[in-house]
């Protein structure tokens, strides 16, 4: 397949950007799309120029660091699969691809594709925990959970931390993300004594951050690699409701 | 050097217990005034991090990843062991033991492999404390499974996804102590020198990947858990920037790099599919609880559909080979049994280079006893992921795999304490060579790197601090002293020497080429000529590196080429290392395979009388061989057996 590649290019924070175009001749529909960027920056090296800057890791969709706009969908549209897991078999002889960051105020651009999501971190630092230490606690089967509950928690559990959710919220919200973590240790009775406690922390830090707020479009829902339900906001908040009327505010 | 291990005496099941006892406290209050640093945020190094703030100790934790969460253990799929018995199906933490032992081809170090089984109980029980949402059975209680090299269910598991929800326990404890300020974190910054002064590692010199600012740590304590090197074969289902430069550099300030010619096979990963392949994908080996494993009897069925061969024309060659294992022998052992076949013709999938490289793994019986809504549950993700990267569904055929890289037994040498023959640095997880010998079991990965973490360092590190610091008072070695300034100069000089070559070829080219070259020569087959011929390439290929290479951009900003030049730089010469090891180790074990050491059947063949002992390489400065050290291993508990999985 011959393609032709639409690709934001900012050489650092405080450059405005802007797209550059580029030729990817040759490529071939078993490549996954993050080898046909490694082929057409094989291709800019030996010309010496500089290659496009993106994150990738694992490449098994699992680390969450790949973070591609394709064809203005966050991850590049196919359901629940992350840009790098995503094939060129999908793409047709002569498309017209265009390849942009993450963009949302919280995630600035560090270079070219490549995004800061250290807000993610802080808010997990804020109260994305169970405050345990290691050592001393008790046996692990001491304490059944219902099996229902722990499935639902895994669902929530298995959010990589992409961020494609706040990519595709025209609100740059946050709260599919934060809410999966609350729902998650909170339907577990090992995160419950902390439950209100933790909302509060990271609502806060949300907030902070300066996420917006979900309207309900669903958007975040439909990108997430992990099909992370959109059902967690609501649960999250309902948990924070009960948090703020316990604290009386 | 004299290696000193520095197991403890008295009885294998009272070692731990005793040493824990004998080892040097550091009083609460004086902790905070001991700088630890740590240098990768996986399970090993997330969870040392953790629990050595929790204690009081002053972490910094540094990671290339843009967040801690992002360490490739975040990859494992299956599981982790641990020997709780909850089947009653004759668990024990001597049968643990016993098995990877056995499982690691009787070249691991008994007292660490004991003191593992011991911990692994406690593993669980942390994991669960941090809600890490462990699969359960209705009764509320944990459900386990088996895995390869064990015929018990000891392997707890989180959907395919439990290495993902062991680390994002881990990086929660570690996000915890963040937030708490009890550990600096940095985040995308790459370490790049050991410091060493007065014969100590004293702290570290570090890349910002962002800004390209270069700067010095000063620390009582170093703590390397920077994972394997299996990215010196190019494709593995390693992430793409897993390398092996912080060992590496370490090892040239003299921490003794072990057995690098340990390297795992996997055999269930998704088949190469063309020349542009990054990097190849697993497929769990908890798959082959219900998968079967087979090829044509005859080379002419190859590609035919294999729904189309008749049971009779088929070879279930697990089965066939081991009958009490069956589809659940050891990796290397599947692993060899794979490419054997495909050697001898049978193999299946498109012809590439006029070899077809993979075998059937078959779910057709599974799905008829279970159904397919039991097989969707429990490897739905798996079947996902291979439909997405091959476009087939294996519901409805087959799946293809092949035998790929994937865990490093190998690393830097540490001994009892984990401390490395660098005194102050510690190696824990991946990094280091101790618990597997020369095999892992499936789902020991993830056990050995949270004990290291959450159960040994936290004691071992301590001891090491009241041992050598005034407690009151410690010393600290200021960033502005001449070891500092010397490590920082290095370093610039190299990085300013990778971008003025200015050359003809990529840095990706050059680690293209020497992946192939190891792991046609240094792969699953292993032959004294194909190694000599490797030792012979590699310095060119490393010679032409540093002559031709093209590095784009400065040093001075956000620069991917860069930092890739310098970690294959790295490779090129640690793939001479592991070429030399897997020369001087003329036997067969475990992931090593010797083509002239097998039997009649083509098993690997052990040589104890020569080569039962660690080999612990030494650097000895530039343009020198290393000199090889060696630690006998000493079995009082178990009696060295060929290993056999009939």
């Amino acid at each position: 397949m011959n393609l032709t590649l639409k690709v934001w290019r900012q050489k650092n924070a405080d450059d405005p950007g802007q797209f550059e175009t580029y030729d990817a001749p040759g490529i071939i529909p078993d490549m996954s799309f993050l080898e046909m960027l490694d082929v057409v920056n094989d291709q800019l090296i030996a010309a010496g120029k500089e290659p496009i800057a993106f994150d990738s890791d694992c490449r098994e969709g699992i680390c969450g660091t790949c973070s591609l706009v394709i064809n203005g969908t966050p991850h590049g549209g196919q359901k629940a699969t992350t840009a790098c897991q995503l094939h060129m078999r999908h793409f047709s002889d002569g498309d017209t691809i265009t390849i942009e960051p993450w963009r949302a105020r919280p995630f600035p651009v560090l270079r070219d594709l490549v995004v800061d999501r250290g807000a993610f971190d802080r808010i997990i630092q804020a109260g994305g925990f169970v405050s345990v230490n290691t050592g001393g606690t008790p046996e692990a089967n001491g304490l059944p959970v219902l099996k229902d509950d722990a499935d639902l928690a895994m669902d929530a559990a298995q959010c990589i931390g992409c961020g494609a959710c706040v990519a595709a919220c025209k609100n740059a919200s946050a709260m599919l993300f934060v809410s999966a973590k609350i729902s998650h240790l909170g339907l577990l009775p090992q995160g419950k004594v902390e439950k209100d406690r933790r909302a509060l922390k990271m609502v806060a830090q949300m907030d902070q951050e300066g996420f917006g707020n979900c309207t309900v479009t669903g958007s975040c829902e439909a990108v997430c690699p992990k099909e992370i339900s959109i059902n967690f906001i609501a649960r999250m908040n309902g948990d924070y409701a009960v948090a703020l009327l316990k604290q009386g505010a | 050097m004299k290696l000193d291990a520095k197991i403890p005496a008295g009885p294998l099941a009272q070692k731990w217990d005793k040493h824990k006892f004998e080892m040097k406290l550091v009083n609460p209050a004086n902790r905070r005034k001991f700088d630890v640093i740590v240098i990768g945020s996986g399970l090993a190094g997330g969870a040392a991090a953790a629990t050595l703030a929790e204690q009081g100790y002053n972490v910094k934790c540094f990671c290339f990843q843009d967040s801690p969460r992002r360490a490739h253990s975040i990859a494992a799929q299956g599981g982790i062991n641990a020997a709780k018995n909850y089947k009653n199906d004759g668990d024990s933490v001597q049968r643990l033991f016993y098995d990877t032992i056995k499982g690691g081809d009787f070249r691991a170090r008994e007292a660490n492999v004991y003191r593992l089984a011991q911990v692994s109980v406690n593993i669980i029980d942390q994991c669960v404390a941090q809600g890490v949402p462990f699969a359960r059975e209705y009764g509320g209680l944990l459900d386990t499974r088996s895995f390869g090299g064990s015929q018990l269910q000891r392997t707890f598991y989180a959907r395919g996804q439990t290495g993902q929800q062991l680390l994002l326990g881990a990086y929660q404890s570690l996000s915890r102590q963040i937030g708490l300020g009890n550990v600096k974190m940095f985040s995308r910054t790459e370490m790049l020198e050991v410091v060493v002064a007065k014969g100590q590692a004293r702290g570290v010199i570090v890349r910002d990947l962002v800004s390209g600012e270069i700067t010095a740590h000063s620390g009582h304590a170093v703590v390397l858990a920077t994972g394997g090197y299996g990215n010196v074969f190019f494709l593995s289902t390693n992430a793409k920037l897993c390398n092996v430069t912080a060992t590496w550099r370490a090892y040239k300030k003299g921490a003794c790099y072990a057995n690098p010619c340990y390297t795992q096979i996997h055999p269930t990963c998704i088949p190469v599919s063309g020349e542009h392949q990054s990097k190849l994908t697993l497929m769990s080996e908890s798959l082959r609880n219900d998968g079967r494993v087979w090829v044509p009897k005859k080379a002419a069925d190859c590609d035919k559909d294999p729904k189309s061969i008749p049971e009779s024309d088929r070879d279930y060659v697990l089965e066939r080979k081991y009958p009490s294992f069956g589809n659940l022998a050891p990796r290397d052992i599947a692993s060899r049994a794979a490419k054997e076949a495909c050697d001898e013709g049978r193999g299946v999938g498109p012809l590439i280079d006029g070899k077809r490289l993979g075998v059937y793994l078959d779910f057709t019986d599974a799905i008829a006893r279970f159904g397919e809504a039991k097989i969707r549950e429990r490897y739905g993700n798996l079947f996902d992921m291979y439909e997405r990267i091959t476009g087939e569904n294996a519901y409805q055929q087959p799946m293809r795999i092949y035998p790929a890289v994937h865990y490093t037994m190998g690393g830097t040498w540490v001994d009892y304490n984990l401390m490395s023959t660098l005194p102050g640095l510690f190696v824990a997880g991946e990094a280091n060579f101790s618990d597997h010998g020369a095999n892992r079991l499936g789902a020991s990965a993830l056990m050995q790197g949270l004990a290291d973490g959450y159960f040994i360092l936290p004691y071992t590190v301590g001891n090491y601090l009241a041992a050598n610091y005034s407690a009151a008072k410690p010393e600290t070695l200021s960033t502005a002293a001449p070891e500092f300034k010397a490590a920082l100069a290095a370093v610039n000089e190299r990085l300013t020497r990778l971008l003025k070559i200015n050359g003809q070829r990529t840095v990706l080219s050059f680690h293209r080429q020497l992946g192939k070259m190891v792991w046609d020569k240094c792969g699953m087959a292993r032959s004294e000529k194909g190694l000599k011929e490797l030792l012979r390439d590699i310095p060119a290929l490393r010679e032409e590196f540093w002559k031709n290479v093209k590095v784009t951009g400065t040093g001075e900003e956000l620069n991917q080429d860069l930092e890739y030049a310098g970690r294959v730089a790295d490779f090129l010469e640690f793939a001479e290392l592991l070429a030399l090891d897997a020369l001087e180790r003329k036997e067969s074990c475990g992931g090593h395979f010797r083509v002239e050491y097998q039997d009649q059947e083509g098993e690997a063949q052990r040589n104890d009388d020569d080569f039962c002992h660690a080999a612990a390489w030494e650097y000895a400065g530039p343009g020198k061989p290393p000199i090889l050290n060696k630690e006998p291993l000493v079995f009082e508990d178990i009696h060295l057996a060929k290993r056999s999985y009939k």
